[in-house]
């Protein structure tokens, strides 16, 4: 067990230096230079050369990306060209909007895919089987571009039951901000749904057609006993996995759902960054959402071998 | 009747009645929007304490019965027709509460993969535990009930075991947990639906006496379901035979196997070879065709378009069961005529054989296989010496964890064999890996797997399966290539129709068929059979037997025979090769090493295996599972299991030496040949 750990958490580091690799080259290889995009089109070419040489973006790639990544190690995660200040602040607070919302869409959507998923299950083929697993996929076909539209003309400005901004504003209490989040968590929601819901089913079926599910049911156990006691949590192993990879997902829908709503979350402001050219704050922030994921994947496989005695306990004992 | 009623009766259980009475029962599945018979008019009756088998090859529709008695059919089954009573009490006609009764302390049931019907995530003494609490008994005394009950399936350290998860168990400690699971209850009726079929033969003989005790004990009624007719003949009082749907033959089991009255359950027991049956004296007969497609609608005998004696009755008007004694009956017009049934293959062949005991093709010597698992040295084989005589037949056989298949590997280059080991052809040492091994060297070792469906791409059609060996290692092209594609064709008698089909569009028996002539495509030296007929139905084993022995005969080739079914070693192999934990125990000509005198452990296997003949030697249990190979017993490596254990200690401190008893019959054992024998032929056991 204590391997397995360690051996997820080296795989864990060597994907995140991939990946900041891919970030900051892509980054840079984005068209346009820092210093013309902050200065405006208008600016004279000598003050953005010398902006250039002051963001240090005049340097090789090379250097440029060894000093970056030194700065993280050591907890730096570099100057943000548009605000000239220290990024982590914007991170720090952008991502504790995001979780806010991805939290409240998860806390909505897991028990509710798990429920129609089994739902679906135990009764597969009948009407409503076809009813949650048409409506989990067609949710999940719809982007959220568009879900989030109809979303904002039907409940925000025609019913006007909820405040069509995500931002309650600083200052404003709890339950207000919550008031404020519930619209922008329901493309997320309807995104997911279908997702978890579709795995959930799939692992009941097959627990259900398994032949411990047989063996319970002819001891005599009832049927509810039976589905909690032997189905469930046989079958929602793999739909842990899934979730857990979902929450990746997402933080990558937040992008579009932020800037949709006008929420200040990460992805918003991976948006801002990356439309204002400003790279250190762009690469924190993709950086923010790689660990987010990875942290999610490895407690989904951490729970998934607690879950399963198989891999907990390996095959002779 | 009111639930209620149905519940007292469910309770009693008692009465004097038959335990079951299935009268003209129709199972249908709705496939497609379309009605398909499953079982056709089926009835039987099973007495108090009374086994009663039902035999059959798959698609019988045997597992289907064990699901209706159940009520347990999937969504898409249900009886159509007849009735059943268990007890005298109709599942049919039972509520949910009323048949949660019945399932709980009526009905139990054991079916073929212990692994799976164990919830992997439950620690096996919870899942027994469970049968209690439902009978109303608190956690802490269902618990020890439960213990108590795997003490009664001979579970030595039944405290450790409870404790344990299913995936934690051997195969054979996982089934007794099941029958204990089962027996819990104390049931009226057991049903076991091929509960031997994944287990060893050595445990499977003790799972088998195990049930024998405890029917006794429990005074319990049993469904024995199984396409193993040896299994069924030496559990059951009474045998019923399934065909496609229909019980076509029902009566005291010893007398349906001595005297079947049915074409087709004499066509079954002609396929399977008997004691003293060799290839070269006793041919195995087939039955030719296929089963009719599942929701055929055929008028007249199911079987009769298979049937040597078939005439325009039987084809046109269904026949009824004919009471042939108060306690037989078979539904056949011909039943009197089935003892001279004519056989579809001729019973004696003249075999050229090509074998040359003097000429050694392969020449195995200090074979040893270490693999590493988790930290730990698993001896798979150790310091094996053998040779594989030019034209023969080695059969290999041991339990699982013996050392077939690794040995079998090592010989085709897929595994490395250890440093030092000698693996030799022709007296040319054998590149360790296939992928260096030359193209003469590949040609001259081929396989045929046991499972076919993963053996071929799925993807190819038949004619590229067989066409690319011919073209890769025979380096043949063009009308070259046609022509031994069309003579290897021919020779497994597949049609030229079947080289356009992919596998998936061919039977299992067919499948296996390609298989062979992949295996042969390239002109080999030698062939490795691994089970090639273990996941095929008896009567297609038969012919792909036949087919192994003509194929040997014409193409002059080798065969290392793998099975872990004795009797087919027996009627194929010339010479046996008994491994135990990586290392040979005994080695000789086959009715050598069958006639006795012969080492314990082969001894103890051939006490296992159950007979069609009713003839039962003396026999010796092992007890005891195959010990681990990372940690294999001191001295001799069976010791520990051995019933034949020498008390001077010898056994426990020196491994003995694999010596020449006898001309060509070489032992690995303490015991003197001649006390063997005088133990073996007084049938003396320990």
């Amino acid at each position: 067990m204590a391997t397995y750990l360690l051996r997820r958490l080296g795989l864990a580091v060597i994907t995140l230096w991939l990946l900041s690799m891919i970030v900051f080259f892509a980054g840079q290889v984005l068209p346009g230079d820092p210093g013309r995009a902050i200065l405006g089109p208008l600016a004279a070419q000598s003050s953005v050369r010398v902006l250039d040489q002051q963001l240090g973006v005049d340097r090789p790639l090379v250097t440029q990306y060894w000093s970056w990544v030194s700065g993280l190690v050591h907890g730096n995660m570099g100057q943000s060209y548009e605000f000239r200040s220290p990024v982590e602040p914007f991170i720090h607070a952008a991502l504790l909007n995001s979780v806010k919302l991805a939290a409240l869409a998860f806390i909505v959507v897991v028990p509710l895919g798990i429920l129609g998923g089994v739902i679906a299950a135990l009764n597969v083929g009948r009407p409503i089987d076809r009813v949650i697993s048409i409506t989990g996929l067609s949710a999940t076909t719809v982007s959220e571009v568009v879900s989030g539209v109809i979303i904002i003309v039907i409940f925000g400005v025609e019913l006007k039951w909820f405040p069509v901004s995500a931002s309650a504003g600083t200052g404003a209490s709890d339950l207000s901000q919550l008031d404020h989040l519930i619209l922008p968590a329901i493309p997320l929601v309807l995104v997911l749904f279908g997702y978890i819901a579709r795995m959930a089913r799939a692992g009941t079926i097959e627990a259900l057609e398994s032949d411990y599910a047989r063996t319970a049911t002819l001891k005599g156990l009832k049927r509810s006993v039976v589905i909690r006691r032997h189905i469930l949590r046989n079958s929602l192993l793999p739909t842990i996995t899934v979730i857990a990879t979902q929450t990746g997902y997402l933080f990558g829908g937040l992008v579009i759902v932020e800037t949709l709503f006008n929420y200040q979350g990460i992805g918003k402001l991976i948006y801002t960054a990356a439309s204002g050219k400003d790279f250190p704050m762009l690469e924190a922030g993709v950086l923010t959402i790689g660990i987010v994921y990875m942290v999610a994947t490895l407690i989904a496989d951490v729970l998934y071998t607690l879950l399963n005695p198989r891999l907990r306990l390996g095959s002779t004992g | 009747m009111t639930a209620a009623d149905t519940t007292t009766a469910a309770g009693t259980g008692g009465g004097t009645g038959p335990a079951v009475t299935v009268e003209q029962m129709d199972v249908t599945y709705k496939v497609r929007g379309q009605d398909r018979l499953a079982l056709r008019d089926i009835s039987f009756q099973i007495g108090r304490n009374e086994s009663y088998g039902l035999v059959g090859e798959s698609g019988s529709g045997k597992s289907t019965v064990a699901l209706a008695l159940t009520r347990y059919l999937p969504r898409n089954g249900r009886v159509s027709a007849g009735s059943i009573r268990i007890n005298g009490i109709d599942p049919l006609a039972l509520g949910n509460t009323s048949l949660r009764e019945l399932r709980a302390r009526t009905v139990s049931m054991v079916y073929q993969e212990p692994g799976r019907a164990l919830n992997p995530s439950i620690k096996v003494g919870r899942q027994i535990a469970e049968v209690y609490e439902i009978a109303g008994l608190d956690r802490k005394s269902a618990l020890e009930r439960s213990e108590a009950m795997l003490r009664k399936v001979q579970i030595s350290d039944p405290g450790r075991v409870m404790e344990r998860y299913p995936h934690q168990l051997s195969g054979g400690m996982a089934q007794r947990a099941v029958i204990a699971m089962a027996l819990a209850a104390e049931p009226s009726l057991l049903i076991l639906d091929e509960p031997t079929t994944a287990l060893d033969v050595t445990v499977e003989a003790e799972v088998l006496d195990l049930v024998a005790a405890l029917r006794d004990e429990f005074d319990t009624s049993v469904l024995f379901i199984s396409h193993n007719l040896a299994v069924i003949a030496k559990m059951c009082d009474r045998v019923g035979v399934l065909y496609a749907g229909e019980l076509i033959e029902e009566g005291v089991a010893r007398e349906v196997f001595d005297q079947p009255r049915h074409p087709y359950t004499v066509g079954l027991l002609r396929c399977i070879p008997r004691r003293g049956q060799r290839k070269d004296n006793g041919r195995l007969d087939t039955i030719p065709g296929f089963l009719p497609p599942p929701g055929h609608s055929l008028t007249g005998c199911i079987f009769a378009a298979r049937c040597p004696i078939a005439e325009e009755r039987c084809r046109t008007a269904a026949p009824p069961a004919f009471a042939i004694s108060p306690t037989r009956s078979s539904r056949c017009y011909l039943h009197e005529q089935t003892p001279d049934l004519p056989r579809n293959t001729p019973v004696n062949v003249e075999l050229v054989s090509h074998r040359d005991a003097a000429t050694a093709i392969v020449r195995v010597q200090g074979l040893s296989k270490t693999f590493d698992s988790r930290g730990e040295a698993v001896k798979a084989l150790v310091g094996v010496d053998l040779s594989i005589e030019r034209g023969e037949t080695l059969g290999l056989v041991g339990e699982s964890g013996s050392g077939k298949t690794t040995l079998a590997r090592a010989l085709l280059g897929l595994i490395a064999p250890d440093e030092g080991s000698i693996v030799e052809l022709d007296s040319r040492p054998l590149e360790a890996d296939a992928r260096r091994r030359p193209r003469e060297q590949l040609k001259a070792l081929q396989i045929v797997f046991q499972n076919p469906d993963s053996a071929l791409n799925r993807r190819h059609t038949v004619r590229r399966l067989i066409s690319r060996p011919i073209a890769r290692l025979a380096g043949l092209s063009g009308a070259r290539l046609r022509e031994r594609l069309a003579d290897l064709v021919t020779s497994v008698r597949l049609e030229e129709r079947h080289l356009a089909l992919r596998p998936s569009q061919l039977s299992g028996g067919l499948k296996q068929r390609v298989a062979i002539a992949r295996a042969f495509a390239g002109g080999p030296r030698i062939v490795v059979c691994d089970e090639p007929t273990s996941a095929l139905d008896v009567s297609v084993q038969a012919a792909i037997l036949n087919l192994l022995v003509d194929l040997q005969a014409k193409e002059q080739v080798t065969y290392l025979f793998i099975s872990h079914d004795l009797g087919l070693v027996r009627y194929l192999s010339d010479r046996i090769a008994v491994l135990y934990l990586g290392r040979v125990m005994e080695l000789g000509p086959a009715e050598t090493v069958f006639a006795g005198p012969h080492h314990p452990y082969t001894e103890a296997l051939l006490s296992a295996v159950p007979s069609l003949d009713g003839l039962h030697t003396e026999r010796i249990r092992l007890s005891g599972e195959i010990p681990s190979a990372a940690d294999p017993p001191s001295g001799c490596v069976f010791h520990t299991r051995c019933p034949r254990r020498l008390p001077t200690g010898i056994c426990e401190s020196t491994e003995p030496p694999l010596l020449e008893v006898a001309p060509g019959h070489l032992m690995s054992c303490h015991i003197p040949l001649d006390e063997l024998r005088t133990l073996q032929d007084t049938g003396q056991a320990p």
